[in-house]
């Protein structure tokens, strides 16, 4: 194969100049495009960048119905989600129990440890997570099994004799709790 | 022999797999006759401008929804919400413009070099092909916002079919997916511009990039274009340098644009609105004006006859022009009418834009879409509520009483002493079997009137109106 160009016999001298400007068009274009894919990634990235899920209040219900609770009750709470560009509308499951002091807290039934939906099994009076057997008190405090963390409590207030709670995820499998965005 | 010292062990080995040197050989050492010139790089321009397409395109597609009721509202998250969105969307649309301009350029260099002449008539049909597919990208397109001028431009732009005799209808309901604008027609036009258009620009591009290496370049108008006599310049480094450069222009200048002067979003299509005067791109604007002039029997010689004829003699031009002469001013006559032309053109669309400045009710029209449109980019995005959500399953849209009655045991909070599907807590008994132990009205009755046990246990009187109390029953006896 010949490198000699057509119309343009190659000497020493010319194949260096074209070897460079080679280098110079080569570093060029890939400045060019790594600046062009910038805008590209920022696009790409939006969603796991941006916080999409805005925190809001939801009914849980009248405090009167909680009073004399002895084991904790299960409640499906109303969440508005953002999901992209649409809005979506979901129940979540939650737990209404009281703490050592006696008073309500909301417990979200979501197992710290890999994110089962955690029931209260009444004869054993403890919530036991079907999955791996994780087990927490009636306060949400951990008991025994593999979870890291006791449930995870949701913060409440009381409006209007209603009590009201602000819908979380947290990260699985970590020691302290850590809010998801 | 290539110097061994000069070439990597690596790069050797890679070209005994593939022949890349040769490739690149052959790519870069192109003899350009008379050497590399600024008139030529519009081709590399509109390849560039293609590739640049493509790559927004595909990226804008991540988001987009090709259906009537999410189209306009991905469009509307991409400009208002995604990082970048809108950039990218704008480089997208004026990208279009940007094809279309040096797609132009390109024709006109052609025509004038005369560079169509000396067995370059599949070189010129190709190209002819690409022009009609990037047209019909820049049609299909534009419907895909959805927003109020996409519509209409589209209904105008696909009623103009009905005008072709025995086959205009079949086509319009054909590209229409049924006889009206909808959801259908979306996804044919999505399925055109993203997957059948570009694929057929991919086979053109290749058959036009073919049979001009294999036909070689012409070089400048006053020469032979079958054996120029000049003495060649290869196409790598002057020619690439400039092509390269031509691309950083237009790149830059779609960059401005997009950053300076983003790409606006009208209102969603709203297809009962009646006032709405549609106005194509700019490069249909002229073909609008020009349909203006032609109503009743005579308008199948306006609408097809004559663009038809315009048509044939622009990709007929290598076939029947096969003078070797290309010196401009040696050939008035086609020189003339394609000026002519492309200047009839051009006087269209100013008289188009005269007659809507002048007209004040469409001035005033227009104006008002103008700021209907800017007021919707100024809006917060809104995002849809989802048709799967809860909050659109009222109790009385639920099918069955025992749907219905399901709703109403949540609603009432029965669950919450009662357990989830009745199935008890330590609060309340269990509810599951209870229709087997009482019958309707017993249960209605004991409801409306707890006894004494029930009252004690924090059960209360449940007051609902006929319907509801038999839905309740209903959920209550099905446990």
């Amino acid at each position: 194969m010949s490198t000699q160009l057509i119309g343009n016999p190659a000497e020493g001298d010319d194949t260096d100049r074209r070897s460079f400007l080679a280098g110079l068009l080569a570093a060029g274009s890939a400045t060019v495009g790594i600046l062009l894919a910038v805008p590209l990634a920022r696009f790409t990235l939006h969603p796991l960048l941006a916080r999409t899920t805005e925190k809001s209040w939801s009914d849980v219900g009248n405090v009167a119905e909680f009073q004399n609770i002895d084991s904790p009750a299960k409640k499906l709470i109303t969440i508005e989600q953002r999901d992209g560009w649409r809005k979506i509308v979901l129940e979540k499951p939650v737990y209404v129990s009281k703490d050592t002091q006696g008073q309500l807290i909301v417990l979200s039934a979501v197992c710290t440890h890999l994110g089962c939906s955690v029931p209260w099994v009444e004869k054993e009076n403890k919530f036991i997570c079907p999955c791996h057997l994780g087990m927490f008190a009636a306060d949400g405090k951990l008991i025994g099994g593999p979870p890291p963390r006791s449930m995870d409590r949701l913060e409440t207030k009381v409006e209007g004799g209603i009590l009201k709670t602000q819908y979380q995820f947290f990260r699985q499998l970590v020691r302290d709790k850590e809010e998801l965005a | 022999m290539i110097k061994a010292s000069s070439k990597s062990a690596f790069r050797a080995w890679l070209d005994r797999r593939t022949g890349l040197d040769s490739l690149l050989h052959h790519a870069l050492d192109e003899p350009i006759p008379g050497g590399a010139k600024l008139a030529y790089v519009f081709g590399s321009g509109l390849l560039f401008l293609f590739l640049s397409q493509i790559v927004t395109g595909v990226f804008l597609a991540m988001y987009y929804v090709p259906s009537a009721d999410h189209a306009h509202t991905t469009v509307a998250y991409i400009t208002k919400e995604v990082t970048g969105g809108s950039f990218l969307r704008s480089i997208h649309a004026y990208g279009s413009s940007a094809i279309i301009i040096v797609l132009l350029l390109h024709l006109i260099q052609t025509f004038f070099y005369g560079s169509y002449k000396g067995r370059r008539e599949l070189v010129w049909l190709a190209g002819c092909v690409l022009l009609a597919l990037m047209l019909g990208m820049a049609f299909t397109g534009y419907l895909l916002p959805w927003d109020q001028k996409a519509y209409f431009a589209t209904t105008i732009g696909t009623n103009i079919l009905s005008e072709v005799p025995w086959i205009g209808n079949g086509i319009k309901r054909l590209l229409r997916g049924g006889t009206e604008m909808g959801t259908l027609t979306l996804s044919r036009f999505f399925v055109l511009h993203v997957f059948l258009i570009p694929a057929c620009i991919f086979a053109f591009v290749a058959v036009h990039v073919y049979a001009f290496r294999k036909a070689g370049a012409a070089g400048p108008p006053k020469k032979s274009p079958i054996s120029p006599k000049l003495p060649a310049e290869p196409f790598y480094p002057k020619q690439l340098v400039m092509d390269m450069g031509f691309a950083m222009l237009i790149i830059v200048a779609l960059g401005l644009c997009a950053y300076f002067w983003p790409s606006e979003l009208g209102p969603r299509a709203d297809p009962s609105d009646t006032q709405f005067l549609p106005r194509p791109e700019w490069y249909y604007i002229p073909v609008f004006q020009y349909l203006k002039y032609w109503h009743g029997s005579t308008s199948l010689i306006g609408i097809l006859i004559i663009p038809a004829i315009l048509g044939l003699l622009l990709i007929a031009l290598p076939f029947y022009d096969r003078s070797l002469e290309r010196r401009p001013w040696k050939r008035p006559i086609s020189v003339g009418v394609f000026t002519a032309v492309f200047v009839s053109l051009g006087a269209l669309g100013f008289v188009s834009h005269r007659q809507d400045m002048h007209n004040p009710g469409v001035a005033a029209q227009l104006q008002r879409q103008r700021n209907d449109a800017a007021q919707f980019m100024q809006a917060k995005f809104e995002p849809e509520l989802s048709g799967a959500s809860l909050a659109t399953k009222s109790t009385s849209a639920a099918n069955t009483p025992v749907e219905q009655g399901a709703a109403i045991f949540e609603r009432e909070t029965c669950n919450a002493c009662h357990g989830d599907r009745g199935a008890g807590t330590a609060a309340a008994p269990k509810l599951i079997g209870v229709g087997k132990k009482y019958d309707a009205v017993k249960i209605e009755s004991l409801l409306r009137k707890p006894n004494d046990k029930m009252t004690a246990g924090g059960m209360p009187a449940v007051d609902l109106k006929g319907n509801e109390m038999k839905a309740l029953i209903a959920y209550l006896q099905s446990l």
